[in-house]
């Protein structure tokens, strides 16, 4: 079996507190993986430890020269900066050639180029930042709450977009979630997480199973703000 | 070359570099931070003042002192960094009162620029161009760092080395700041353009020239309108740079 990522007894201890505990999984090429938990399940701790951005315990190894792009779940700042679409991508080096491509890819004219980030929808503003994640030509996606705070019709575009990219490009996609609908509709695996695994399976066994009315059953004991910065 | 134009050639480059520097400090919420440094600075101002070098020599290891005493501070007490910058740059100030001659008082809280020599006029020149290069270089990842550092590690871009060296860019403009405006005022020639310029951009590229533009500007401004009115010239840039902000909050977009 192809293996593009594994995963194996995964420890995030941050300011004292156990986020994650004793996580173990495989991620196969061309899968589309989700993680789905409560609020404060460590799900997007999770995304920053297979980027290595928390110090964690435990292995977290890549396949061999995998490039990884990531899309965050918020830029909260990035309203600071008066900054226009073709300057983003500016700063990931990529050229207009390549500029051009994206926006194809992701449903997007040339005239958004000329806009201010801060103009735009959450839809755009969603699939911009799926753009500049594929700016770097990744083999992986990781995906933060590809949904959150987007109107409905944005929703189906960045739906609609997902599923393109899935099959076009042979991505392989991690995202993170709190919606069932979205793992029903494109996940192949999904991992249900609140600090610890709880399950792991594929959507149809999922459905059955008693640890999802476990998962959002149970209060989680120690609600933690993970998102400082989006 | 005439000492007018002296003034006017550092007061400019001084100037555009504050601004197109500041336009980095104002996503990250720190555009306020180059005053306490400039206050710090009072000391080393005073001892060039009382031994006759320049005074931006004086300023700038008293600038990287208090931010090293800051980050060892926070490190020991955990206590917020604002808090300490409070007990370092108001002892730093302090300090500097101890043996500043009264008469050199002016020239350290609101600037000499109209006295610079010559060589530290060349110093001041090249210096600028320089810090206006790096800028220029690290702009693109310390914009990228502004916006997320989760997006710049991802981008496998080494925080620690971009924040130092825009730390220490920092400290440089600071130390070549109090030369303008002094110990008082440095932290407006790096706030005022930038939010001028912020106001009227449209785009990243546009707010870059635009600080420089309007930093340059009112450094002129105030050097030329110091020959007209026998004023001080550092609040006389302050003032005329608060005076292009105000013009831009009307054609704000």
């Amino acid at each position: 079996m192809d293996f593009i990522l594994r995963v194996e007894n995964l420890n995030v201890r941050l300011d004292g507190e156990d986020v994650l505990v004793d996580l173990s999984f495989d991620v196969r090429k061309g899968e589309v993986l989700a993680i789905l938990g409560p609020n404060g399940a460590g799900k997007t701790t999770l995304l920053k430890a297979l980027l290595g951005n928390v110090p964690y315990k435990g292995v977290v190894e890549w396949g061999e020269e995998v490039r990884v792009g990531y899309v965050p779940q918020r830029l909260p700042f990035i309203k600071d900066v008066p900054l226009s679409v073709k300057e983003f991508f500016k700063l990931e080096n990529a050229s207009e050639n390549e500029t051009r491509g994206i926006l194809e890819s992701i449903g997007l004219g040339e005239e958004i180029l000329g806009k201010r980030i801060g103009d735009l929808s959450s839809g755009q503003f969603q699939r911009i930042l799926i753009g500049w994640a594929l700016a770097s030509d990744p083999d992986v996606l990781l995906f933060d709450e590809p949904l959150a705070g987007i109107d409905i019709g944005g929703q189906e575009s960045v739906y609609i977009l997902l599923e393109r990219l899935k099959g076009e490009k042979n991505l392989t996609i991690l995202f993170v979630t709190h919606e069932l609908s979205v793992v029903y509709r494109l996940a192949d695996r999904v991992l249900c997480l609140n600090r610890k695994m709880l399950c792991k399976g594929t959507p149809k066994e999922m459905l059955t199973s008693e640890a999802i009315s476990e998962l959002y059953a149970s209060p989680v004991r120690f609600y933690q703000h993970e998102h400082e910065e989006g | 070359m005439s000492q007018f134009l002296l003034s006017l050639l550092s007061g400019v480059f001084i100037g555009g570099a504050a601004g197109f520097l500041g336009t980095l400090m104002l996503p990250k919420r720190m555009s306020l931070v180059a005053g306490p440094l400039g206050h710090l600075a009072l000391p080393g101002i005073a001892l060039a003042l009382v031994y006759g070098f320049d005074i931006s020599l004086g300023a700038f290891p008293f600038v990287i002192l208090g931010i090293f005493l800051i980050w060892l501070f926070e490190r020991r007490t955990r206590l917020p960094a604002e808090a300490l910058t409070a007990v370092v740059f108001a002892t730093g100030v302090a300090v500097a009162f101890f043996f500043l001659p009264i008469e050199e008082a002016e020239a350290a809280l609101v600037g000499d620029i109209l006295n610079i020599k010559l060589n530290d006029a060349v110093f001041s020149v090249a210096l600028c161009t320089l810090i206006l290069l790096i800028v220029e270089k690290i702009y693109s990842k310390m914009t990228l760092i502004n916006i997320s550092e989760d997006l710049a590690k991802s981008q496998k871009i080494n925080l620690g080395k971009y924040n130092l060296v825009y730390l220490l860019l920092i400290a440089l403009i600071v130390a070549l700041g109090v030369k303008v405006v002094g110990g008082l005022l440095t932290a407006a020639i790096v706030a005022i353009p930038t939010v001028t310029s912020r106001n009227l951009a449209k785009n990243l590229s546009q707010y870059k020239l635009l600080a420089l533009v309007f930093g340059s500007l009112s450094s002129a401004s105030g050097i030329l309108l110091s020959q007209l009115t026998l004023l001080p010239p550092g609040p006389l840039i302050i003032v005329s740079s608060a005076f292009l902000f105000v013009v831009s909050t009307v054609f704000k977009r």
